[in-house]
């Protein structure tokens, strides 16, 4: 049969950030797809040489939107590690409180854009709606909206008071419902299935061969979540990876909702053990050694990767995503999909380009 | 497997109004500790030059003579750091955001202390020797 060649992005209505396939289709179906990727290449992981390694944080946090948090967590945390600084326990659960409303904010942000992919708008307004909460929480924390700032070696930058904590939970209590409330749409309704259920699958073998992590791990049956490794705070609190077995886009959807309200969960935990005492401790010298650092992002687990020798500027550092080591299962998706699904396989990924293109 | 999942929220929403603010009309409410734009009291100011060198991105530019301060607002990341080192906290956050300009150097802020200039001392290590 004929082979055609169809240009999928970098500009694409489905895609928020730009990403390029090839996708080589026989009929509707997709025989191969050749991504492209590298069109908004910052070079940040070069800039640790020129810039102090506590100004480094500031850019650590600009990798990503979304998780820019988390960034900033995970070089922080191979930092103090290399420099052997033990972080207050205080400082520690305040970062998993952030850490944890970034995952919901991110994951209510994520849906939208699902819905938005599939084609039903008022569920994407319905969910950036939800997603607003959480930003206002975050300015009210921490005096930004989405680059946070709060995380620095040795701690956190501000403390949040007992009511403001109690605040966070009780305003996540009612986020809960209104929650819910999106999630029977997505989990329900007949449109959203009709579209998700059996599109995309991955089984469990692919996912652990092909190295996914994440949701998409998770969605295939892998019990793979970062958070159980006990970094920051996660190991005083139960933390349970959740785990669907399908592997198609439902599934994935799925993982990102019950993920939501974990999230909530262990927010609640967290503020219920917080202990008192100070959140940052005074950083003297220079890192000199070299650590990996493993976070539990929203997309999946983060690595960083810092090499220090000793002087105020670090020798290397390097980030590995999770959307780079996501790539090669959605190929393997997009292998013998329908052309129509291809936007759908894409967006279940939760591709986040500029934290691949740091 | 249901259909008009989505009315209940739908409804409602119709009748709740809009969620969004009616912005040139209701002003937005920042928070106290929102991050908009560095300020500076240029009478407590006492030139030190710790805030232009914390900056990340080398956007503070401190001068003695004439005592001078000066920010460029288009490359400052607003991360606070120049407020917190401040020995004087002559620093300080306020929670407005830097209006939009049309152009670079209108993000250029400067300050410019209109006390009389003292005349010219010696460096402090001297006066504390004259002193005792």
């Amino acid at each position: 049969m004929h082979k055609n060649i169809i240009p999928f992005g970098p500009q694409h209505p489905v895609l928020p950030e730009p990403i390029h396939f090839d996708l080589v289709t026989e009929d509707e179906k997709i025989i191969d797809a050749i991504p492209s990727i590298s069109y908004v290449h910052r070079g940040l992981e070069r800039l640790v040489e020129k810039r102090d390694y506590i100004d480094f944080v500031h850019i650590a946090d600009r990798i990503c939107g979304l998780c820019s948090f988390m960034h900033s967590m995970g070089y922080c945390q191979a930092v103090e590690q290399v420099m052997a600084v033990e972080v207050p326990e205080r400082a520690l659960y305040l970062r998993t409180i952030w850490a944890e409303l970034s995952r919901i904010h991110s994951h209510i942000f994520w849906l939208g854009v699902a819905a938005d992919a599939f084609g039903f708008e008022s569920l994407f307004m319905q969910c950036l709606r939800l997603r607003e909460s959480v930003l206002d929480i975050f300015e009210e924390t921490t005096g930004a909206r989405v680059i946070l700032a709060v995380c620095k070696v040795g701690g956190v930058r501000r403390d949040i008071d007992a009511e403001t904590l109690k605040g966070i939970v009780n305003r996540m209590t009612a986020m809960r419902s209104m929650m819910e409330e999106i999630s029977n749409v997505f989990i329900s309704d007949y449109s959203i299935q009709h579209r998700l259920s059996g599109v995309g699958v991955l089984s469990r073998e692919d996912a652990y061969t092909l190295g996914c992590v994440g949701p998409m791990a998770r969605a295939s049956g892998l019990h793979l979540d970062m958070r159980t490794l006990g970094y920051a705070a996660y190991k005083y609190l139960d933390v349970e990876p959740v785990v669907e077995s399908a592997g198609d886009c439902y599934a994935r959807c799925l993982v990102r909702i019950r993920e939501n309200y974990h999230s909530i969960d262990l927010i609640r935990q967290a503020v219920e053990k917080i202990p008192e005492g100070p959140v940052e401790v005074k950083v003297k010298g220079a890192p000199n050694g070299e650590y990996f650092s493993r976070v539990e992002q929203p997309r999946g687990e983060v690595i960083h990767y810092v090499k220090g020798n000793g002087s105020r500027f670090l020798q290397r550092f390097r980030v590995r995503v999770p959307t780079f080591s996501n790539i090669p299962a959605m190929i393997k998706m997009l292998k013998g999909s329908e052309l129509a699904d291809v936007p759908n396989i894409i967006l279940t990924l939760d591709p986040c380009i500029s934290c691949t293109e740091r | 497997m249901k259909l008009f999942t989505m009315m209940r929220t739908v409804s409602r929403n119709l009748v709740g109004g809009p969620a969004t603010l009616m912005y040139p009309k209701r002003e937005r409410v920042f928070t106290k500790i929102t991050r908009g734009q560095v300020q500076n009291n240029i009478d407590t100011c006492i030139s030190c030059g710790m805030c232009s060198r914390r900056c990340p991105t080398y956007a503070i530019v401190v001068s003695k003579k004439p005592k001078e301060w000066q920010i460029d607002r288009l490359k400052c990341c607003v991360c606070n750091l120049c407020v917190e080192i401040c020995p004087k906290k002559s620093l300080s956050m306020e929670n407005h955001y830097f209006p939009p300009v049309t152009d670079k150097t209108m993000g250029i802020y400067k300050l410019r202390s209109t006390a009389p200039e003292l005349p010219d001392l010696p460096s402090g290590r001297e006066v504390k020797n004259e002193s005792t």
